[in-house]
């Protein structure tokens, strides 16, 4: 499996999960509505195809074939470009992430350190779209998402370096291979409660109810992206679920053990994908079953519960790796 | 490119004041059908609210002139389409007392059979439409929503066998009702309401242990018992507002002073005050159906014999105001009648009117997100409002 990292190498791999990406966000998105419809004592999408199935297929044909509106007034530069600058990081996030023992596009000792970055990128995007535009609605939801990102960006990271510390390493794949032995998710009660906390930060990261006033429906219409249409509103869906996936990844690698599981290596990334979707379930569960929480209640939960807490609980991982003298758990 | 001066404008507004003008509604998801607010915003902060309404204007209070009495109940059940049943009782009510019109026993209790069943369907969509507000239609609230309707459904398929229909009914008339029950239809009200009585305790679990739906409703749009009484508040509002006024309890009508039923009170005043009000009254209707139906008297549904053409209800000279207990709150009808088929004039008093009117008075200073949320506890249908 193991290949010279070579730029023709990286750019075949970096096509293959692009692509893998994409079709991902399509299926997942009939996942979520399946679930979501049992739920809700439904049955979801059956029509087209069997059981369904083809719907995303059919949802984004729907979409390439809308009419693209642009609102008169909006800022035609800003409003064109923001979906572009939305996806890309969502995009881009994947790049770091190792699907299986040295299979990744770029396996870089600061992997999650890019990740992380990169991830809290969206928001220019976010906040283009809000303000191209030139809706009230959009306005408000603009201002919002930079209210909440901020708060919870930092909550996030905070989470993300728990098990940095614990394995004592920045490079994802380290820190998948450190939790061979145990995962972190059971490395109780330090690695338990930071999951706990990583789903929640998730959430808001990912602007999903409670935490999704900035695309409020109820309230603000569908937020920062009500101008858009067509293929645009597409691309900024995709980068949503492209970003939902990738925590979900992320979460399943940082605390349930990426790739780890019986079965053969080549095993491996199916694990992984399955944990991955174990966390994103977790998260459309708890999304299904919440109702939307206020700005002011978001901004307090973050600054008075969730920031403190999230660095309570990174300085006692600390505090337990100095005192058992030396990384790694 | 776009338009320079238009941009000008809005720029300038943007610009010259902290103030931003929002306009929600009359098309807005959480509207409840028609109801345009004109919010003036700090940020997120409502400083003024101008409320307008009329885009569901029918002309109802002329129409009623125009139709004879044995035509109008089925026109009077589109004011408050969510509770059908109720409008329509207001309506045959004002013409039986102008008329002096007996109603039969079997007919009264016919009648609070279907208003109880009608509170508890109409409770059902404020709750599912409530939590949807709140929760949005992409999240938890529409689960609440979905399991509402559900529920609801079970009550209009009641419905449904009883008059055929399932929104708009015509079930009463003058003198009576226009339907019996049909055989067997007595088990399923059973089992139905034994299932609604099930669920409730399901949602109270899930909702009133949620620490999210608790921070939302909570010590949000408190209207003091003051306010309440000033502006008319009637139903399930007033009584959330520490006041234990009930139509049903104040001035029994059709034979509910039969019934052994609790007027639920909460001194709050706030959403969740208004919450609870309704969840108890889910039950005290549950209470009364049972009873209502172990009670059923034999005789006869009508005192009038069945109308052969619409014109055949005379109703004497005279004048009165008849209000039932709607679901909403004090659904009243003001009927002048002049010895013909049709009334001289009607006079609808729409409980979603007077309740709707709170809404300056308590949304100042409240956040967006509370707007919709102190709306949707107001629970106002527009059919009602506008009439």
């Amino acid at each position: 499996m193991k290949l010279d990292p070579t730029p023709l190498y990286s750019a075949i791999v970096a096509f293959v999960v692009l692509n893998a990406v994409i079709g991902m966000v399509t299926y997942v998105t009939l996942l979520e509505r399946k679930f979501a419809a049992r739920m809700q004592s439904r049955i979801g999408p059956y029509r087209v195809g069997p059981h369904g199935l083809l719907q995303p297929i059919a949802d984004a044909l729907k979409l390439m074939m809308k009419e693209d509106v642009v609102p008169r007034l909006a800022d035609r530069g800003v409003y064109n470009l923001a979906p572009v600058v939305f996806l890309i990081p969502c995009m881009l996030i994947f790049a770091t992430v190792p699907f299986a023992p040295g299979l990744g596009i770029a396996d870089l000792n600061i992997g999650i350190l890019f990740f992380l970055a990169v991830s809290a990128m969206e928001i220019v995007g976010l906040f283009m779209g809000g303000w191209g535009s030139n809706n009230k609605y959009a306005l408000i939801s603009a201002m919002r998402a930079v209210n909440q990102i901020i708060s919870y960006d930092l909550p996030f990271i905070f989470i993300s370096l728990v098990p940095v510390v614990l394995a004592g390493s920045l490079k994802l794949s380290d820190i998948a291979a450190a939790q061979a032995g145990l995962w972190y998710v059971f490395y109780f009660p330090l690695g338990t409660v930071a999951f706990a906390a990583y789903i929640v930060a998730t959430l808001a990261a990912e602007n999903r109810v409670p935490f999704d006033i900035l695309e409020a429906e109820s309230e603000l219409i569908a937020g920062f992206r009500v101008e858009y249409s067509g293929m645009k509103f597409a691309l900024i869906q995709l980068g949503e679920y492209a970003h939902m996936i990738g925590t979900s990844f992320l979460g399943a690698l940082l605390f349930l053990g990426a790739w780890s599981g019986p079965g053969p290596a080549w095993m491996g990334p199916l694990w992984f994908l399955g944990k991955a979707m174990f966390v994103f379930l977790l998260v459309t569960w708890i999304r299904w079953s919440f109702v939307r929480i206020r700005v002011d209640q978001i901004l307090a939960i973050s600054w008075k519960l969730l920031l403190p807490a999230s660095l309570l609980l990174l300085m006692a991982t600390a505090l337990m790796i100095v005192l058992r003298g030396g990384s790694g758990a | 490119m776009s338009d320079p001066e238009a941009r000008k404008v809005i720029e300038m507004g943007y610009a010259g004041s902290e103030r931003l003008t929002m306009n929600m509604g009359p098309q807005h998801p959480s509207a409840h059908g028609v109801f345009r607010a004109i919010l003036s915003l700090e940020g997120e902060t409502v400083v003024d609210i101008d409320a307008v309404i009329g885009y569901l204007h029918r002309c109802h209070e002329k129409l009623a002139e125009t139709l004879t009495y044995t035509q109008y109940p089925s026109i009077a059940s589109k004011t408050d389409y969510v509770a059908a049943m109720t409008s329509e009782l207001a309506y045959v009510r004002a013409a039986e007392l102008v008329g002096k019109i007996e109603v039969p026993k079997r007919a009264q209790y016919l009648r609070v059979i279907a208003a109880e069943l009608q509170r508890i369907a109409s409770h059902c969509l404020w709750l599912g439409t409530w939590t949807l507000d709140m929760g949005g239609a992409l999240g938890g609230g529409a689960t609440i929503f979905l399991y509402c309707i559900r529920e609801r459904e079970w009550v209009l398929d009641l419905f449904e066998a009883l008059v055929g229909a399932r929104l708009l009914y015509g079930f009463h008339q003058v003198g009576g009702t226009r339907y019996d029950i049909p055989a067997g239809w007595d088990k399923k009200v059973r089992d139905t309401i034994a299932l609604v009585e099930r669920r409730l305790d399901e949602y109270e679990d899930m909702l009133e242990s949620n620490a999210f739906f608790q921070v939302r409703t909570q010590g949000v749009g408190v209207v003091s018992r003051e306010l309440a009484q000033e502006i008319g508040f009637s139903g399930p509002l007033i009584r959330g507002s520490g006041v234990g006024y009930d139509i049903r309890r104040a001035e029994p009508y059709s034979s509910y002073e039969d019934f052994d039923f609790k007027v639920p009170v909460e001194t709050a005043g706030d959403c969740y005050a208004r919450y609870r009000v309704r969840m108890a009254e889910f039950r005290e209707s549950i209470k009364i159906v049972r009873q209502a139906l172990d009670g059923l008297p034999a005789g006869p549904i009508s005192s009038r014999p069945g109308v052969k053409s619409v014109g055949q209800v005379r109703i004497a000279k005279g004048e009165a105001y008849a209000r039932v207990e709607g679901a909403r709150g004090e659904v009243g009808c003001y009927l002048i009648a002049d010895g013909s088929a049709k009334p001289y004039r009607m006079k609808w008093r729409g409980a979603s009117f007077s309740n709707l009117s709170v809404l300056p008075h308590i949304l100042i200073g409240c956040k967006i997100a509370d707007v919709v949320a102190i709306m949707g506890s107001v629970d106002p249908v527009f059919g009602e409002v506008d009439r």
